[in-house]
Order: C-alpha cells, then structure tokens, then sequence
C-alpha cells in the first residue's frame, strides 16, 4: 500500500514547484503593476491607485488592480483569426510558457532550509527544484533559447505581415545576444568552477567578491546582453508598437495574450534571478548572512530575503531603463551585438582565463591578499581600456549622424548645376 | 525657399566626442532625468475626491445657467439670438407676451440639451442682455437622456446655485443688470 504514496523528495519537489510556480505567477502579476506605477511616476502621473477589495471601497493603493487585469483579460473572447495556422497560432503562447517557467527548475531562490527532523528530512534542503542537476547554467539557457521558438511560432503562425517581422527581427536579436550573454556566463563558470548557479552562489559567498567586481567586463556585457534577451527596452524591437503594431502578438488576444504578456514578464525576471545569482552575490551580503551552512531557520529566511531584495531593485533597474532611453535602431543594434558586445566578451573571456592560470603563481609570489588584490584589480583596467577602444574604434553607423552623400548646398537635383553656380556668384 | 537662400542658416551636427562614443554621458542624463521625475510632485488630480482647478471661471465654459435680475424674474426676453447662434441647435425657446412692463416677450418655456450642447458659448456671446451664462460646473453627469435636458427652471435653479461663487460676469463686465 506504501508504494503506491509519493516519496518523500517527490512531495519535496511538488511542495516546491508549487510555491515556486504560484510565486512567479503572483509575482509576474503584481509586476505588471509596479511596472505602471513605474511608469507613471516617471511621467509624474499618480498610476494605478483605485482598484482594492472587489465590492468594498477600500483601495489598499491599488493593489486590487492585477486581479481586475487579469479577471478582464480572461473574461475576453478567446478569438481565432480565419486566417492563422491553428495548430501553430494555439502552440506558440504555450511553448513560450511552459518554456520560461521551466527554467526555473534549475535556478535556486534562495540558499536552503535547515534540516526539518519532524518531516523526516535530515540534511538540508536547498531552495531549488531540480537540486542535484550539475548542467543547470546551460538548462537555463537551453529553455531560454526554446522560447524564442515560441516567438517564431507566434509570429509565423500568425500569417500578418507585422507579427512575421516582429518573429524575425525577434530571432536575429536573440540569436546575436545569445553569444555575449555566453561569454559573459563562460567567465563566472571559469571563475567558480561549476555549472550550478547555487555552487556559483557559493564561491561567491565563501570570497566575498562578488563576480560583479570582479569581472565588470563580463558584468556589464552580460546585463545589456539580458535586456535585449528580455525584448526589453531599449532593445524591444520584437514588438516596436511605434512599427510593429504588437510584433509576434498582433494576432493575439484574451488568455493567449496575456500567457505572452506573462511569459514576457518571466524573461525579466529570469534575467534579474541570472544577474543577482552570477554577479551581484545571490543571497550573500556582507556580515548579514554568513557563508557557510544555513543552520538557522534566521539565517535561511535572511538569505532569501536578501536575494528577494536584489532581485526586486534589478527589476526595478530594468522598468527605469524603459523609461530612460530611447529604443535603438535595429542596425544599431545589431552593430552593438556583434562588433561591441562581442569582442568585449572576448575581451573579459581571455582574461578571466590568464587569471585563473596565473592565480596559483600570483599566490606564490605576492600573497593570497595580493593574489585577490590584482585579480580584481586587472579586469578593472582591461574593463576601461576595452571600453575606451571599444568607444573610439565603434563604427559611425552607430550614431544618429545622417549620412550626407553631398553637402546642403549641393542641390543640383532641385535646382541644375548651372543655375546654381549663377546663383551663388549672385 | 531654395536650398542656397541666404536666409536658412545650415548647422551640422557635432561630431560625437570620446564621451558620447562610450554612451557615459546620455546613461548619466536618461538615468537621472527619470529618477528626478520619479520622486518629483505628481501632477495628477484624483477627480471625484479633488477637484480641478478651473483657472478664470469668466472664461471657463461648463454647464449654462439662466440669470436671474434684481427682483428675481428671468433676465431673458426670448429673442432667441442664443437659439440662432447655437451651432449645435440645443436651444428651444417658447415665447409669449410677457407679465411685466419693461420687456415685450419672456420665455415661456426655454431647453437646452446639455448631450448635444457642444459647449462653445456662442449663446453666452449672443445674449443681448446677458440673461445665459456659462459656469465653470465641469462634472455633468446624468442617468437618462430626458434627465440630460434642462428646462427652465433647472437653469435658474443653476444660477441659484452657483451665483454666489460665480456672480453675474455682467455685473463684473459692465453689462446690462
């Protein structure tokens, strides 16, 4: 009869992908709010702030309004344009998002749970589904990668000329940004040894260096590399509602848009897990939370506060920036990709690379302090000397000057060459 | 204007310097415009619990109201120059003869239909005696059409609602009283 019942780490993972998932998806849903108050703050407007308990007039600042959204949203007609492939039109929202929710198998919220003796668990439970999975950076990025197929099907499928667009600029973006996010991962996989992003939280921890400020080449290529994975502004050429009309979910409306819009708001918050988790110390902060084995439930519940904390401030980073610069051109873009991001990359490859080579005879011969002192203190050099370069060697097609085959007064297509000599003589 | 004419003054822009080639100096300046708007007063007026403010209410266009005179009778004559003027055919005046001595007609019945007034003020500017007005009431909301159109006695009723925070703009102008 026993056998019939789940294991223990069954019940274990279900109990986790069920508060993982019901978070995400509450958190995608009240991120869609702070998003508006984002927004309207900056355009100095008040946003949201009526919505409260349904049939009461309590407002509680509007924090009824993801629930009036989404009722709505769901409430619509499910419509299916005549002229979309089905299968394709139906698959494309949820390809997207079972992709980008599965991601979160193999990303850890938090550091783990002290050993529970009551529920028979004995050791300590990390906060991460798929615990004992050693490829989970590459997981990540595999399912992220299966989500742009959802954008393609999307876009396809919709047989409309802007969704197609939306699909193709969306797969150039993603296939071109894939490479200096990788090589901004491949730095902290050398760096920590390890695959798995709780292990890379780990060393982190255990040196106190955040890979941050230690690799800001790596840092900083890899967080614009995240926005335009994201789609978000200013790289949201996907969906340009300016060009685009909607990009990939023009055709799309009711519960199948808003999977889109959710699958959406869970790149970004992918994103800033990956960031937080790889460079700005996951839940380490300094003399807060320790390094070592959680053994409170105080220290455990601190730890993931603090990568809730960091998470939250590097969403909120990403909402100021769509408010803070204007979109790029697509050419830009890619030119930004290929010839900046990169060779940048690269850049920060190679030399992560020499340091960990030279880490054993740095030791030797200036100490375990120096040791650590020129290991940061190297990629903070190259870190400016490579934007410098990459600033004055950038090509002009970069910047918004137009390009003059002739000068203003070299009108000869309006008003003749010799007419024109006659008139500057005059 | 031709492409040469001395008048058009051509500037080029400047070539981008080492700053603006490593993107530091627009970061800086988009980051901090928004994050000085994002604690910055907001301009917003929560409606119902706040009102607006309407700026000049001589000059401010909302609900009509029929002006009373001194003794209390409509100051209207019913010469129907504001059902003449109006564009949108609001208007609709009955007259007849009127009881007192100093005018010859006066309204017997006298509708304006607030739904399809487009509230321009051209019956305001056409009133010889300067008997309708136009109030700075902005909120004007009904649940029926028949309750949308306001006769008579919801007009002056108007008036004797608003007249002590709005006197007659007559009175104020130099007008007829």
């Amino acid at each position: 009869m026993n056998s019939f019942l789940p294991s223990l780490p069954t019940i274990v993972a279900l109990v986790k992908i069920g508060l993982l998932v019901g978070g995400l998806m509450t958190a995608a849903a009240y991120l869609v709010l702070v998003e508006r108050w984002m927004a309207a703050w900056v355009q100095d407007r008040k946003g949201p702030n009526r919505v409260g308990i349904p049939l009461t007039k309590i407002r509680l600042f509007g924090l009824g309004q993801p629930l009036a959204d989404g009722l709505k949203i769901i409430m619509k007609e499910d419509f299916t344009p005549r002229h979309v492939d089905k299968v394709l039109y139906t698959a494309a929202p949820l390809v997207i998002l079972a992709a980008s929710l599965a991601i979160f198998a193999a990303i850890p919220f938090g550091s783990s749970l002290p050993p529970i003796p009551a529920l028979g668990l004995t050791g300590e439970e990390p906060l991460l589904v798929a615990p004992g999975l050693d490829v989970g950076v590459l997981w990540v990025f595999a399912l992220s990668s299966i989500a742009v197929y959802g954008v393609l099907l999307g876009g396809w499928a919709s047989n409309n000329k802007y969704g197609f667009l939306g699909g193709l600029r969306s797969s150039a973006q993603l296939v071109a940004y894939e490479i200096p996010l990788g090589l901004g991962l491949l730095g902290i996989v050398l760096a920590a040894g390890s695959l798995k992003l709780d292990a890379i939280m780990n060393a982190q921890a255990s040196s106190g260096v955040w890979y941050a400020f230690a690799q800001p080449l790596g840092f900083v290529v890899f967080f614009v590399a995240s926005f335009a994975e994201a789609a978000r502004l200013p790289f949201d050429l996907p969906e340009a509602e300016q060009e685009l009309v909607g990009g990939y979910h023009t055709e799309y409306s009711g519960i199948k848009l808003l999977l889109f819009l959710v699958a959406e708001f869970l790149h970004m918050v992918t994103a800033a897990f990956l960031i937080v988790i790889m460079f700005l110390g996951g839940w380490h902060f300094w003399g807060l939370t320790g390094s070592g084995e959680v053994g409170t439930w105080t220290v455990a519940l601190l730890r993931f506060a603090v990568l809730s904390a960091k998470i939250f401030a590097v969403i909120l980073f990403f909402m100021l920036v769509r408010w803070s610069w204007p979109r790029f051109r697509f050419d830009q873009l890619m030119n930004l990709a290929w010839k900046v991001m990169l060779p940048l990359g690269l850049l920060n490859l190679v030399t992560v690379a020499a340091i960990e080579e030279f880490r054993p005879w740095l030791t030797a011969t200036f100490g375990t302090g120096g040791a650590t002192a020129a290991a940061i203190a190297v990629p903070w050099i190259v870190f400016f000397v490579g934007w410098i370069v990459s600033g004055v060697l950038t090509p002009s097609g970069t910047d918004n000057t137009p390009i003059r085959t002739r000068g203003p007064l070299d009108a000869e297509h309006a008003l003749g060459a010799g007419r024109r000599e006659e008139l500057v003589e005059a | 204007m031709k492409p040469n004419d001395p008048a058009i003054t051509w500037l080029e822009e400047k070539p981008l310097g080492l700053a603006e080639r490593l993107y530091l100096p627009l970061f800086v300046q988009g980051l901090a415009i928004t994050a000085r708007h994002l604690v910055s007063p907001k301009v917003t007026v929560s409606f119902p619990e706040q009102r607006p403010n309407v700026g000049n209410p001589l000059i401010y266009r909302g609900v009509h109201r029929l002006n009373r005179d001194a003794e209390g009778r409509v100051k209207c004559v019913a010469c129907f120059l504001c059902a003449t003027a109006c564009p949108a055919h609001c208007i609709d005046i009955v007259a007849t003869e009127s009881p007192w001595p100093d005018r010859e007609k006066y309204p017997e019945s006298f509708q304006i239909d607030e739904l399809r007034c487009i509230f321009c003020g051209m019956c305001e500017e056409a009133c010889p005696v300067d008997a309708i007005e136009l109030t700075s009431l902005l909120d004007l909301t009904g649940k029926s059409r028949e309750e949308m159109i306001f006769d008579k006695e919801k007009l002056l009723s108007v008036f004797d609602m608003t007249k002590d925070a709005e006197p007659m703009k007559s009175a104020a102008m130099g007008g007829t009283l």
